[in-house]
């Protein structure tokens, strides 16, 4: 399971099916991941997005295919979201600390990162959507990861927020040189930070740069015309400029395509 | 004071100190139904030891660990919720269990294994629960953090290297010894109060899982003397009244919460 042709390749998963009683979840299905690669997994609901981060992961065993690891590579997980029971206190600095040899410094060192000092006694089941994204972010990023896997980090986060928890996913890739694969269903807000697009439903619908994928046949068919629209205004306003993302759909740019 | 009562007053203590921690667990995975299966097969095991003639508390922990395997086992399959699968086995377990203990020849005294029987406590019952209880706290302070890690979220920390199966499986196993040994305190039917109530007595004054078990321990050792104390000057059923003065607290508890919030 665990050799390697290429060195800078993280993780190579080839062929991946996955069925669960009898329905087909994932059809043939590969993917590659390089160091320092931002590698987004678009689809939409039920696409089976989850269940491949889940067998890339290890987390669930494939019907068919291999997963194939760089050897001794350390994973951030950021799962997509944590059910923290009320009944259970526990502190974000307890939480970090729980980390596999998580000590001062680095809790610190992390919680700097992701702008989230300020949280780090409180409690968990009191911290507001976005904030427990960080926390998560934090906790992900403690083991120093060569590949961070972020499982829709903006989920209920609102849309400001998530333009920044973007950029910051694109500040983390630079300063630690780590691969990144990330899930979404925000397209036009991961757009910017993403090197290779795998637009999933079920198959590989279509993939590649962002730019060729949003003008994909498959894609705008996956997706119909009105959110493709929204997606290439985006992606537009990306070539110009680094603004910030909130004002995707704008009157003025309606329908261009580049 | 009579011996009797020092006995019964050692073994509350043991057993409220254990169910704090554990019953923190079991509130915080939300397992509470699972408390009340396993107590309930806890009397299949007394029928099982009464009927193969084998030490019951022996007994007892066998059956209880038993269903704890089964019940991970059938949590990992489809089609039935874990709700169904408990209250399927709860029943069977218990209805199984009078059955086979009315093939025994002994004449049971159902109550004191339903209720408890605390005034009754030996020194070999004692000896059974002392072990257990040093057993499981030395287990429980040993996995802490993994099992605190587990209950926060079981797929990071599958991610994060730890065997989360082998986890739950251990985690169980314990509250099936504490529930095993609680039977004696008080009874198959009110197991499952002694390890609830002390831990949400407790929440609302801890901000750490620690102090949120080691409170909890000292609201059922509270209890614990509180029952027997009843049990002494008014003749009252003693498993009964230390469960009645775990919910007297939880409502001084709630009232206190209150007052702290305003």
């Amino acid at each position: 399971m665990e050799i390697f042709v290429e060195d800078n390749v993280l993780i190579n998963a080839k062929n991946i099916s996955l069925h669960i009683d009898h329905r087909q979840i994932l059809n043939n299905i590969s993917l590659q991941i390089a160091e320092q690669q931002i590698v987004t997994l678009i689809g939409p609901n039920g696409a089976g997005k989850t269940s491949l981060v889940k067998i890339v992961l290890g987390l669930t065993r494939p019907s068919s295919g291999e997963v194939n690891l760089k050897k001794g590579l350390r994973i951030g997980y950021m799962p997509q979201r944590l059910h923290i029971d009320p009944s259970m206190p526990v502190t974000v600095d307890r939480f970090l600390k729980l980390a596999v040899n998580a000590n001062k410094n680095e809790i610190q060192r992390v919680l700097e990162e992701v702008g989230a000092t300020g949280l780090i006694n409180n409690q968990l089941y009191s911290l507001s959507g976005g904030e427990l994204q960080r926390v998560l972010l934090a906790r992900a990023l403690i083991q120093e990861p060569q590949l961070l896997v972020l499982d829709e980090p903006a989920q209920g986060v609102d849309v400001n927020g998530q333009a920044e928890l973007y950029r910051l996913i694109a500040d983390i890739r630079s300063r630690h040189k780590c691969g990144i694969l990330l899930v979404s269903h925000d397209l036009h807000l991961v757009m910017s930070a993403t090197d290779e697009v795998i637009c999933l439903n079920q198959h590989v619908c279509c993939h590649g740069h962002p730019e060729q994928v949003s003008n994909d046949p498959a894609y705008l068919e996956l997706f119909g015309k009105k959110d493709a629209e929204t997606l290439a205004v985006y992606t537009h306003h990306h070539n110009h400029s680094h603004e910030l993302g909130g004002e995707v759909i704008n009157s003025e740019g309606k329908g261009i395509s580049d | 004071m009579a011996d009797f009562i020092l006995r019964a007053l050692l073994a509350g203590l043991m057993v409220a100190i254990i169910a704090g921690p554990l019953g923190c667990f079991v509130v915080w995975r939300r397992m509470s139904y699972f408390g009340d299966t396993l107590a309930h097969s806890a009397l299949f095991g007394i029928a099982l030891g009464l009927l193969l003639d084998i030490n019951l508390e022996l007994a007892v922990i066998m059956a209880c660990m038993l269903l704890a395997v089964v019940l991970v086992m059938l949590e990992n399959r489809r089609g039935l919720s874990t709700d169904t699968i408990l209250g399927i086995l709860a029943h069977s377990s218990l209805a199984l269990g009078l059955v086979i203990i009315s093939f025994t020849d002994n004449q049971v005294n159902l109550m004191a294994y339903l209720f408890g029987d605390l005034l009754t406590v030996s020194d070999s019952n004692l000896l059974w629960i002392g072990a257990t209880v040093v057993i499981v706290l030395g287990v429980l302070f040993k996995n802490w953090n993994r099992l605190l890690t587990i209950t926060l979220h079981e797929e990071l920390a599958q991610v994060e290297g730890l065997n989360v199966l082998q986890l739950r499986l251990l985690l169980m196993m314990l509250i099936a010894l504490i529930v095993a040994v609680s039977m004696k305190v008080v009874g198959v039917l009110l197991i499952t109060s002694l390890l609830i109530i002390p831990p949400a007595c407790a929440r609302a004054f801890t901000k750490t899982p620690e102090t949120m078990s080691a409170f909890a321990s000292m609201v059922g050792c509270i209890a614990v003397c509180g029952g027997l104390a009843a049990s002494w000057f008014w003749d009252t059923p003693t498993g009964p009244s230390i469960v009645v003065a775990t919910s007297v607290l939880f409502m001084i508890s709630r009232l206190a919460g209150i007052g702290e919030k305003s």
